[in-house]
């Protein structure tokens, strides 16, 4: 489903993202791990075309990921995103912030986007805030919005950028929890994070970047217990240990 | 000295309290006590002597220009026979019900804008935009005449406080739709576009306004065919209207770089095109944090209006100045200054107060993120 | 072709395209207008005017203009005005707003309140109508010349102005300012070289600017002038000689620092309140009194903040002087408005005023941008 070869970024001299392949299967679910300034956010990023890669080639669903073909607006109808910052439209109420692009894209009347929209937040189990600003809202809550957001306009990919870097202790399970609900639903998922448990129950395969490229992937058992890279182990033992 | 007074307000009485609080703000201080005492001798040479002209010299109507000189105080008789002239100048005289009407609309518009809630949910913001629209209609009517009855007035007539009102409020609405096409043409990755506005901005920005009525006043029966005759009253409001453009585009790019970048990349991510993250995410944003700059724009607008004096236009000033050259009441300059004066300082102290108050609850509201401001 | 639409290089070309011809139609549209009015109105295009004799008369100015000399030198002598009044009134603005925004920040109730009443005024009421109401007073309030006011040697203060005893400019003055000028870059240069680009390292290099004063003197020695001095006299009922400033002058300089100051005294009020209170803790648990933490900590810090605000209002005031053609004082754009009533040539002036005032503007924006960017915090912005 999702296809990268090669894939290159430059922020001037440095190549924050190093010739990168990887592969994705349709009701895949991948984590992408490594230390800060690894590459991993801007390589989700390029794939819906937030950031414009420099060299190689994306491929979603059949469509070639192309500032200059124009093939954005296809491919981001089909990948959702969610951010680390939460990224909620603060003058919009939950629920508006959901129905906005169903509304504006699909078509939707009013009803039938506010429909909708209730359908996704009741699944991330915040129906009594639908109405509330983001602003009332705590950091877990906003990130469920988040997602529901993300699910209302029905993709076939969702990326996680780091989703509970920016969340207190406390409000991290909540989050994982739905994310795990998700994740045997059979959406095709690719989630940067640091939180190893999300990894040991949902994802199909662990992937481990450093500078820019993929040291190592493999199945959670496999990456957990008999990682074979010298690298993968020291950070593996620099997180667990916490 | 500082133990003496320590030890004099220990016991926390009341006397104590506020000797306590005259120490603090007045004599903490070697320095503080000089301030102190040059405030003191300033008030003192200064505020008998405007009472004195203010109240106990002044002469009140009934009376004449003698009387006046006599008493050598304020001449409120003078005011109180040339108020109407002042505000409303060379309006006909028995039709100026209907400048004053307009003026009452225009402060009822604006003063029923600065509520928050009227701009709560869209159908509230169209009800405004229509409720504007027909407000500017029933003024130009109001104004001009000609039908429903009402005598025709000329624009060349139109003059005093209605004048002043209506070059800013005209002026800085048509003005806005122009600078939010500035503001993001300056921002546009399209070289001509952004060039373009760049060009433009800079320039209006580089030349004092003064210099752009004469442009207009000059350069507008060269631009436009033959036979078509601008009124001057349209040269001076077009002037203004380019000029304000400027100024609110800049305001307006002021806000659009505060905007968190996440909300731009979280618009994107939903699939919204360029206009659409414009028009639902970017702009109602943006200008809720150039609101503040964009209300100080507006109360320079109103005190620039003056400047029509120039280019002999009777607004406010024109018409005080045309007052103080009656031969029956000759150069009482400050009474008719003083009178304009209060009504500028009213309108914008005014304002700025508004403004203030604007950016005090959006900062806190950016705070706890704009709840449905 | 909507797949064609839908590149987004194709979208911004086609975009462009229009722009491009929506202002080339306009451009042709107007020009077209302005080719068939100006013969019309009898406004042909005529720059040679400029050469011609002006017959009107400016009062002492910096150029020495004098009635019969060109336009030309007509506009410098406007220009030379605008100038004049804008860096002094510049000048004064920095102090008057200084001094009121240390007013509003002293712990003294009274005089924080005076201060604010000023900037309030200043601040809501129009500049037209302050000049207005200053020109008048000082009309009204200054004596005729047979019954002036002498308060110094040298200075007649009447309605005619401040008449000031003049010195007889000589080659050896302009020699002297040569020498002056070319010691102080040379001090510069040389305090760079030694000091560095510390912002401040002051002290130390102090006595070097003293040391600029001696090569002036010196040469005036050498050259050996007499100095001649010229004193206004009273000769029927105005005065001769002398260099007068006339009262105009003055009520447009009282007019714009009035207004500018308050303007300038918020910003430098915000300027120095936007430094952070531990920066004040720090200097006070050093040992450092109010006046050297203010010197050394609190406005180098200040300054940055102020210089962006602080340049728009010196500009704003640069462009406010054009109001003195409100009130007779001869700058640029009044001598344009009686160049334009004596040649008719409407189009030719205004288009002069807006290059010359443009320029201004452009050329202290890049002056400012380059001192902020070398004021900047090294470090703040890129890493």
């Amino acid at each position: 489903m999702v296809t990268l070869r090669g894939v290159v970024k430059r922020y001037g001299a440095l190549a924050v993202v190093d010739g990168v392949s990887l592969d994705v299967a349709a009701g895949e679910r991948v984590v992408i791990c490594g230390p800060s300034g690894s590459g991993k956010s801007t390589l989700v990023s390029c794939i819906n075309g937030l950031v414009r890669h420099d060299e190689g080639c994306i491929v979603v669903d059949g469509i070639e990921v192309s500032h200059s073909a124009g093939t954005l607006p296809a491919v981001r109808a089909r990948v959702g995103m969610v951010f680390q910052q939460f990224n909620l439209f603060p003058h919009l109420s939950a629920l508006d912030n959901c129905a906005l692009g169903p509304r504006t894209l699909r078509g939707l009347s009013r009803a039938q986007a506010n429909a909708l929209a209730m359908t996704h937040l009741e699944r991330m189990h915040i129906t009594e805030q639908a109405h509330k600003w983001p602003a009332q809202l705590s950091g877990g809550q906003q990130q469920r919005v988040a997602i529901a957001r993300a699910l209302c306009m029905q993709p076939a990919l969702l990326l996680f950028d780091e989703p509970t870097s920016a969340l207190d202790p406390e409000m991290i399970k909540e989050v994982l929890d739905v994310m795990i609900d998700l994740a045997q639903s059979g959406v095709t998922m690719i989630v940067v994070t640091h939180e190893m448990s999300f990894a040991r129950h949902a994802a199909n395969r662990v992937v481990y970047m450093e500078q820019g490229r993929i040291i190592e992937q493999g199945s959670p058992e496999q990456f957990f217990t008999r990682a074979a890279d010298e690298r993968t182990r020291a950070f593996l033992s620099r997180i667990l240990t916490r | 000295m500082k133990s003496i007074l320590s030890r004099l307000y220990a016991d926390g009485s009341r006397p104590a309290q506020a000797l306590s609080w005259l120490h603090r703000n007045f004599f903490d201080g070697w320095h503080n006590v000089l301030l102190a005492a040059l405030g003191l001798w300033l008030l003192a040479a200064t505020l008998p002597g405007l009472w004195r002209w203010l109240v106990t010299d002044s002469t009140v109507a009934p009376a004449d220009f003698q009387a006046c000189q006599a008493a050598g105080g304020a001449c409120w008789a003078y005011l109180q026979a040339k108020w109407r002239l002042i505000l409303f100048g060379t309006f006909p005289y028995d039709e100026q019900w209907r400048a004053g009407l307009s003026l009452l609309l225009f402060l009822a518009a604006v003063l029923l804008s600065c509520v928050p809630a009227v701009w709560a949910g869209n159908r509230r913001r169209w009800c405004m935009l229509v409720l504007w629209l027909c407000v500017l209609a029933a003024v130009v009517v109001l104004m001009s005449g000609g039908v429903l009855g009402l005598r025709r007035v000329e624009s060349r007539l139109w003059a005093g406080l209605p004048l002043t009102m209506g070059l800013a409020v005209v002026g800085c609405f048509s003005a806005f739709g122009l600078a939010i096409v500035l503001a993001l043409g300056r921002r546009s990755e399209m070289p001509l576009l952004r060039w373009a506005s760049v060009a433009y901005i800079e320039f209006i920005r580089g030349v004092p306004l003064i210099s752009l009525l004469f442009l207009a006043t000059v350069l507008f029966p060269l631009l436009v065919p033959p036979n078509v005759d601008v009124d001057k009253l349209l040269r001076a409001q077009l002037a203004f209207v380019m000029f304000f453009a400027a100024y609110l585009a800049e305001a307006i790019r002021g806000g659009l770089q505060a905007l968190p970048p996440g909300q731009v990349a979280a618009a994107h991510a939903i699939g919204l095109g360029y206009w659409r993250t414009h028009i639902h995410i970017v702009l109602p944003q943006a200008l809720r944090l150039a609101l503040p700059s964009m209300v100080n724009i507006f109360i320079a607008a109103f005190k620039d209006t003056s400047l029509v004096t120039i280019v002999a236009m009777m607004d406010l000033l024109g018409t005080a100045n045309a007052a103080m050259a009656d031969p029956k009441w000759l150069g009482l300059y400050i009474e008719s200054y003083l009178f304009i004066a209060v009504i500028y300082f009213v309108f914008c102290a005014g304002m700025s107060w508004y403004a203030r108050r604007l950016e005090r609850r959006l900062a806190g509201g950016a705070r706890l993120g704009m709840q449905g401001v | 072709m909507t797949r064609l639409w839908r590149r987004p290089g194709v979208r911004a070309g086609v975009w462009q395209a229009l722009l491009a011809v929506l202002i080339g139609a306009a451009v042709w549209w107007l020009a077209g207008n302005v080719a068939t009015n100006l013969p019309r109105l009898k406004m042909e295009l005529r720059w040679g005017f400029l050469a011609e004799t002006a017959s009107f008369e400016l009062g002492d100015n910096l150029v020495g203009y004098r009635a019969g000399d060109s336009f030309t030198k007509a506009f410098a002598a406007g220009l030379a005005n605008t100038l004049q009044v804008s860096l002094v009134g510049i000048v004064l603005t920095a102090i008057v707003g200084t001094l009121v925004a240390l007013l509003r920040l002293s712990g003294n109730l009274l005089m924080s309140r005076l201060a604010w009443l000023y900037v309030e005024f200043a601040r809501n009421l129009p500049l037209l109508l302050q000049l207005l109401f200053w020109h008048t007073l000082l009309v009204r309030l200054l004596p005729p010349p047979r019954a002036a006011w002498q308060p110094l040697p040298g200075l007649v203060v009447s309605n005619r102005g401040a008449t000031m005893a003049q010195l007889e400019w000589q080659s050896a003055f302009s020699w002297a300012l040569f020498v002056f000028v070319a010691s102080l870059l040379l001090a510069a240069v040389l305090r760079h070289r030694r000091a560095g680009t510390h912002v401040r390292a002051g002290g130390r290099f102090g006595w070097l600017w003293w040391l600029c004063l001696l090569p002036p003197l010196l040469t005036l020695w050498l050259f050996a002038v007499p100095l001649v001095i010229e004193q206004p006299v009273l000769r029927g009922f105005n005065l001769v000689g002398g260099v007068t400033l006339v009262p105009e002058f003055f009520a447009l300089l009282f007019g714009l620092v009035f207004c500018h100051a308050g303007f300038a005294a918020e910003s430098i009020r915000a300027g120095i309140q936007g430094v952070d209170r531990g920066q004040w803790d720090a200097a006070r648990s050093l040992g450092l009194r109010w006046w050297p933490t203010m010197h050394s900590v609190v406005l180098p810090q200040a300054l940055r903040i102020m210089v962006p605000p602080l340049t728009s209002n010196f500009l704003s005031l640069t462009k406010s002087s054009s109001l003195a053609v409100a009130i007779g004082y001869p700058d640029l754009l009044r001598v344009s408005t009686v160049a334009i009533s004596e040649t008719g040539r409407a189009v030719e002036c205004v288009v002069i005023i807006l290059l010359v005032y443009l320029s201004l503007s452009l050329f202290t924006s890049a002056l400012m941008n380059w001192y902020n960017r070398r004021i900047a915090l090294k470090g703040a912005s890129g890493a």
